[in-house]
């Protein structure tokens, strides 16, 4: 049963009450919230998810919460808590959901060293994914979530999860978070994608979270092997352009852009190198969505 | 229900656990800082095979952790041996170092907060400028804190590296000055002993490192890390175990350093909570057969509340008022009165700011 099954009177009882349960590729969460104005943006967001029964295991039981006091009134708070424990100080409360998106990021990372964490956003076509590592400004997730509308399976907008035993990649497909401009742009380059509202004066700026493909949820548990790993650079007016990279320099930027390799030791040598050994790295320049859509067309139907 | 605990007393009791089980399992592992301590201990019993694949991932990922943070550790005691040498001055790790560097089973899936380490009191200002020339700052900005730290503690405020980001408690005794058990450190540091195979590395021998940590859990133990203490306090017991007669080396050398109250309240709750076996004259000496009187019933029915994994599935009605009795009880036991008071109403007035981070901006939270 998926997300989408429920009613918005039973999405928002549940929301209050013991939770949402839901997959979200490898991890199960929990979602509570006891602010009711995220329900109808959140549910659209998470639609295509499937439900678990709450017989099952849980890695992550969050919740978004008023603030304590008068800050459920007073220039309104949201809090973010994982059993428990609170990582971050509360938020204005409009920027609730995407608190939520960070606190979920958030779990990944601190909880997770059972795999390699790399920030990154990877996307899928067949069993074949290419990993989009880049720092904030790049232009990393308005070409993830320009691709993923063209066809391109959601892996993750901003988590890259790799096996240590078969250095697989794991989709997450939940929410692309987009920021400032590329809000508009891929509201225009793909009307149909539901974007939520957009919550202003974040510590990133302008942020719409972005729903993801009904075909990327429902493969989130197909694995993918790294085939590709594009550093990609928006520049206005530059022409789309691949500049093949050397294993070594793409080592780096992989390793640099790991949340935990300085935590697996070996074990994260080991699989950067593994990953870079299997992919085509390249650096990539862009301006213009298209062009960069049909390199990576390109790409992917050069060899099957 | 308390899984964590059976789990530690009975390994086996993880097999039938259901998923939803296994769920309160990990999360009362993790609010105890015992994830990669429970791992191996499930590991040690050739359980491997019963732990499903979800809990499995975040076991081992608090495993990993520890693995990780015990090799720096053992790289910074190389570090801090290099600053301290020119001075002449030893490095003695104390607790989780010491237990690391030498190699003791109670180093098993530990997790870290802070270096420890003991200078002798005389050379304490010649540390402490050897350890700022080599990086290390004083973490504490606060000027009451600065003086209450200088003027009543055992330690000097907590060290951090400035490129590393270490935290490093430099003690010269293991107790406050102020407090009413006096262990004389000069004895603690002659007994020390070098690690093999890291020379210029020592720790306490391994009975004061017992009564160091049995008098760290009942003094000043941080509420979310006494289980996780106790369990470090069973492992070292064991290992003490393997020679009979060092057992009553341990409880005389308790008297000598002014700390049996502590080592009895080690025995009785390692056995009781961890069945941690103790050998019956010993626990005829210490008491551990017998109730104890009102005072020790109190104690017991705090430390009942206090030694659980600090998660909400194993709270009850007195849980918050047993954390706040126990940190009451925890200054007594460090103060005399009036300084107590003192310091309780200066706390009271200029409450500790809380540490909470601002969300994770990219990779600032890693």
């Amino acid at each position: 049963m998926k997300v989408s099954a429920l009613s918005s009177a039973e999405f928002s009882e549940r929301l209050a009450g013991d939770g949402i349960r839901l997959a979200t590729g490898p991890f199960n969460c929990r979602l509570q919230s006891g602010i009711p104005e995220i329900t109808a943006e959140l549910a659209r967001l998470y639609a295509h998810h499937p439900l678990i029964d709450d017989t099952r295991f849980v890695d992550f039981h969050v919740a978004i919460q008023p603030g304590h006091g008068l800050r459920r009134w007073l220039r309104p708070q949201s809090r973010f808590i994982v059993d428990a424990i609170e990582p971050f100080t509360p938020l204005p409360r409009d920027q609730s959901l995407p608190m939520l998106e960070w606190g979920l990021n958030w779990c990944i990372t601190a909880y997770s060293q059972h795999i390699l964490v790399i920030h990154a956003a990877s996307v899928a076509r067949g069993n074949r994914a290419v990993i989009l590592p880049a720092p904030p400004g790049s232009g990393k997730s308005t070409l993830c979530a320009a691709l993923v509308n063209r066809g391109w399976r959601l892996l993750s907008d901003e988590l890259t999860l790799i096996r240590l035993d078969t250095g697989e990649l794991m989709g997450l497909a939940r929410p692309v978070s987009l920021k400032n401009a590329s809000i508009d742009i891929i509201r225009n380059y793909a009307p149909d994608a539901f974007l939520t509202q957009p919550v202003h004066d974040t510590t990133k700026g302008t942020v719409a979270l972005m729903a993801p493909t009904q075909a990327s949820v429902d493969a989130a548990n197909t694995p993918a092997r790294p085939a590709w790993m594009v550093l990609p650079r928006y520049r206005a007016g530059a022409d789309a352009c691949l500049t093949p990279m050397g294993s070594g320099a793409a080592f780096l930027q992989l390793a640099d852009n790991a949340m935990n390799y300085h935590i697996l030791g070996a074990r994260g040598f080991k699989a950067v190198g593994h990953t870079v050994d299997q992919c085509q790295n390249f650096s990539f320049e862009y301006s213009r969505l298209d062009d960069a859509i049909a390199i990576f067309e390109q790409l992917a139907g050069d060899e099957t | 229900m308390n899984f964590l605990l059976a789990a530690l007393r009975d390994p086996t009791s993880i097999r039938r656990l259901s998923p939803a089980e296994w769920d309160l399992l990990v999360r009362q592992a993790r609010h105890a800082n015992l994830l990669g301590r429970l791992y191996e201990r499930l590991l040690a019993a050739g359980l491997e095979a019963d732990i499903p694949q979800r809990p499995r991932n975040h076991l081992q990922s608090g495993a990993i952790m520890a693995d990780q943070q015990q090799y720096s550790i053992r790289r910074e005691a190389r570090l801090l041996r290099d600053a301290l040498a020119p001075y002449e001055i030893p490095l003695i790790l104390l607790k989780g170092a010491a237990y690391v560097a030498a190699g003791l089973p109670a180093a098993q899936g530990r997790l870290f907060a802070d270096i420890d380490i003991l200078v002798p009191h005389e050379r304490l200002g010649a540390a402490e400028s050897a350890l700022m020339l080599t990086g290390w700052q004083s973490s504490v900005t606060d000027d009451y804190d600065q003086r209450y730290y200088r003027r009543w503690m055992h330690e000097l405020p907590a060290m951090r590296h400035v490129f590393r980001g270490t935290t490093l408690d430099v003690h010269h005794t293991i107790l406050p000055p102020t407090a009413r058990l006096k262990p004389d450190a000069r004895l603690l540091i002659e007994a020390s002993v070098e690690i093999p195979g890291l020379p210029g590395v020592r720790t306490l021998a391994l009975e004061d490192l017992i009564l160091h940590s049995a008098s760290h859990l009942f003094h000043e133990g941080e509420p979310d890390n006494l289980l996780r203490d106790l369990t470090d306090l069973d492992l070292l017991l064991r290992h003490l175990g393997r020679d009979d007669s060092a057992w009553d080396a341990l409880v005389v050398r308790a008297e000598r350093l002014q700390l049996s109250g502590p080592l009895g309240l080690a025995l009785r709750y390692t056995e009781r909570l961890l069945d941690t076996p103790i050998p019956a004259r010993i626990r005829t000496h210490v008491g551990n057969d017998t109730k104890g009187g009102a005072g020790q019933r109190l104690v017991d029915f705090l430390y009942r509340r206090m030694l659980r994994p600090q998660h909400p599935s194993t709270a009850d009605r007195f849980t918050s008022v047993a954390r706040k009795a126990l940190y009451i009880r925890a200054h007594w036991l460090r103060m005399p009165p009036l300084l107590l008071a003192y310091h309780l109403a200066h706390k009271a007035f200029f409450p500790p700011k809380p540490e909470t981070h601002p969300p994770m901006d990219e990779k600032k939270a890693a």
